[in-house]
């Protein structure tokens, strides 16, 4: 695992805003890792864990319990589709069965592919894009609503798939 | 994809927080805020007492906008004078309550309001370092509020000595990772202490006396402290005059589910009734559609049925008390009112649902949601709240047995008040709301004779019989 200059400077930084406890930026550091890597592997964990002076436990039990955190690796973009209730009364599992359908990731029909903390990822036979199903993204008055990456998009139509999924090469 | 039309407001609206808010050539950096007099509440701020400022949010009288309602200033008066260890302020930007969608267009629009308020509410309680804790989600909003303390520290509002007065203040913006129980302001403590949001039990641990790392802290929802920065240009008696006594100044609430025009209106508290709210603001329900169920204050509070009537005890002409009948849609949007009819005003997420739904498809919905964000720390919780999941799902699969309804309301009944957080009323009570509300709904759903079969071991006559 290769840390580059640039990672580091802002590992360094996001430790700094904790002046009372290096543990504090156990969040942060875990946000870097998978900004860059991806998700977060064994390797990421031992090191946090070393750098924060903390056991490798004390960072495995922040990827499990926290359900932003991925041990495998997602999709070259990732898509996350709100499923609560606003969300829901407004389309959310149909726009979820179209977006699967056009990324090729296969859907069980029932509003998910997936479900829950453990492995709640969807890759595409190509890798190219990966969906989750997440729980209320607070834009209720305008759902169905809907990221890919970190791109935010409301009251998305059917029609308007395609033009949103063409953006990401 | 363009982001939908912005609205302007309702007449019947009255904006302060959300002045601002899709204002046409409106932008969240400091120029524009300071162009549109950003700051000046800020600098009369530090030209008073802290406690004169503490004071006066204790005279606004204003309450919580998190979801509990809470008196601000009662929270506030709790860090007790002299204090010698540090103080800490922590903002609440977590905003998860599945109905609830306000603080998103703060941070994004109109960072430096937040920023102004965290400051002054900073400089009152002697508070040198502070955290704002947002959602894992808002990566953008996250980035807006980085560069907008940046823009603050470099024009002196921020970071050593402010405005020459000798207060120094950093502000770190904290990123959370989707755990919606790190909106508990306990929860939130832990994870900031980069652990598990596993909610503290209290006493003793109250966050103004042992709350991050230990020392005095003030958790304080977006809204409130924005609502702080109103109340020293105002004045706390002049904020007290909005709204009515005890439910003072506006409030942001949320419309969403089914009516024409969902959204966000900023009201002041309890100005419009329920139904104002639904038939006049948003239009009413769709084209041939009635409404048939509300949840009135995010989805952890108590639904109504649309055909629901109270009673429920108002001051008359002369100041007697007395009591009247009212329907859903006549329940003025306040505090008081909504918990004296059974539900809460909680976050101000109104979800509305009409006659085309399916209430044990909603709840359900509703129970996933709750399954999956129990921290899993008390047992009643954990293994309740995914208990009433798999009860709705298998009535939702056309398994459902007679007995499903009660079993859901017992389920539901020992969660409530049994728990470390408030996390265990707001999943049981859609459940035991929902069961007793459109018991006709889960009766139909619920029809098979007996339950579905138990696992063999659990039949064994050693364990039924005598058996340990």
């Amino acid at each position: 695992m290769q840390i580059p200059t640039e990672l580091t400077a802002q590992i360094d930084e996001a430790i700094s805003h904790y002046p009372v406890s290096k543990r504090s930026a156990s969040l942060p550091l875990l946000h870097l890792f998978q900004e860059h890597f991806g998700f977060i592997s064994d390797e990421a964990i031992e090191w946090i864990a070393a750098k924060l002076e903390l056991q490798p436990i004390h960072i495995l039990e922040l990827v499990t319990f926290y359900p932003m955190f991925r041990r495998k690796p997602p999709g070259k973009h990732h898509i996350r589709v709100c499923k609560t209730l606003s969300c829901a009364l407004a389309g959310a599992e149909a726009l979820k069965a179209k977006l699967c359908e056009a990324t090729g990731i296969p859907c069980d029909g029932h509003g998910g592919c997936h479900n829950g903390h453990g492995d709640s990822v969807t890759v595409s036979p190509d890798g190219k894009f990966s969906i989750e199903s997440v729980e209320c993204l607070a834009s209720c008055g305008s759902g169905p609503v809907m990221m890919v990456n970190d791109d935010f998009f409301e009251a998305v139509t059917d029609g308007e798939i395609p033009q949103i999924l063409s953006k990401y090469k | 994809m363009p982001a939908p039309a912005r609205r302007h407001p309702h007449p019947r609206e009255k904006r302060m927080v959300f002045a601002n808010i899709d204002r046409a050539g409106y932008t969240p950096d400091i120029e524009c805020y300071l162009r549109n007099g950003g700051y000046a509440d800020l600098k009369k701020a530090v030209t008073m007492a802290p406690a004169a400022i503490v004071n006066e949010v204790k005279a606004s009288a204003l309450r919580g906008r998190g979801g509990a309602g809470f008196p601000c200033g009662v929270k506030w008066g709790f860090i007790r004078p002299g204090e010698t260890k540090p103080i800490y302020l922590i903002c609440n930007a977590d905003e998860s309550e599945p109905g609830t969608f306000k603080d998103r267009y703060i941070i994004h629009q109109d960072p430096h309001q937040l920023i102004e308020g965290m400051i002054i509410s900073a400089f009152a309680l002697n508070v040198h370092l502070a955290y704002l804790y947002i959602r894992g989600e808002f990566p953008l909003g996250a980035k807006i509020l980085e560069q907008a303390i940046a823009e603050a520290k470099a024009s002196g509002f921020l970071g050593k000595n402010i405005l020459g007065t000798g207060f120094d203040l950093e502000i770190y913006v904290h990123r959370g990772a989707g755990a919606y129980i790190c909106g508990e302001e306990t929860g939130l403590i832990e994870s900031l202490e980069g652990k598990r949001a596993y909610p503290r039990i209290k006493p003793p641990y109250f966050p103004a006396v042992l709350g991050l790392y230990q020392c005095p802290t003030i958790v304080n929802n977006v809204e409130t402290l924005c609502h702080v920065k109103h109340i020293v240009r105002m004045g706390g008696a002049e904020f007290a005059k909005i709204g009515t006594p005890n439910n003072t100044g506006t409030r942001i609430v949320g419309v969403s589910g089914d009516v024409q025009r969902p959204g966000y209106f900023e009201i002041e508290v309890g100005s419009m009734t329920l139904g104002e709210l639904l038939n006049d603001l948003c239009g009413g329900p769709k084209p041939g559609r009635s409404f048939k169920a509300i949840i009135p204050g995010g989805s952890s509070a108590k639904v109504f049925r649309a055909d629901e009537r109270f009673k429920i005890k108002t001051k008359g002409a002369d100041g007697a008390m007395v009591e009247k009948e009212i329907g859903v849609l006549d329940i003025p949007m306040d505090f008081d009112t909504m918990a004296a009819c059974g539900s809460m005003a909680g976050s101000g997420g109104v979800i509305v649902m009409d006659d085309s739904r399916d209430m044990v498809e909603t709840l359900n919905n509703l129970n996933q949601f709750y399954a999956h964000e129990s921290c899993g720390q008390c047992t009643p919780c954990r293994e309740g709240s995914l208990w009433m999941r798999k009860v709705t799902d298998r009535m939702l699969a056309g398994g459902g047995a007679q007995s499903d309804p009660a079993t859901l309301t017992s389920v539901s009944n020992n969660i409530a008040g049994k728990t470390i957080c408030a996390f265990g009323e707001a999943c049981s009570w859609p459940t035991m709301s929902f069961v007793a509300k459109f018991p006709e709904e889960f009766a139909t759903r619920a029809t098979k004779p007996v339950p579905p079969p138990t696992p063999p071991e659990f039949l064994s006559e050693a364990l039924t019989e005598g058996g340990h």
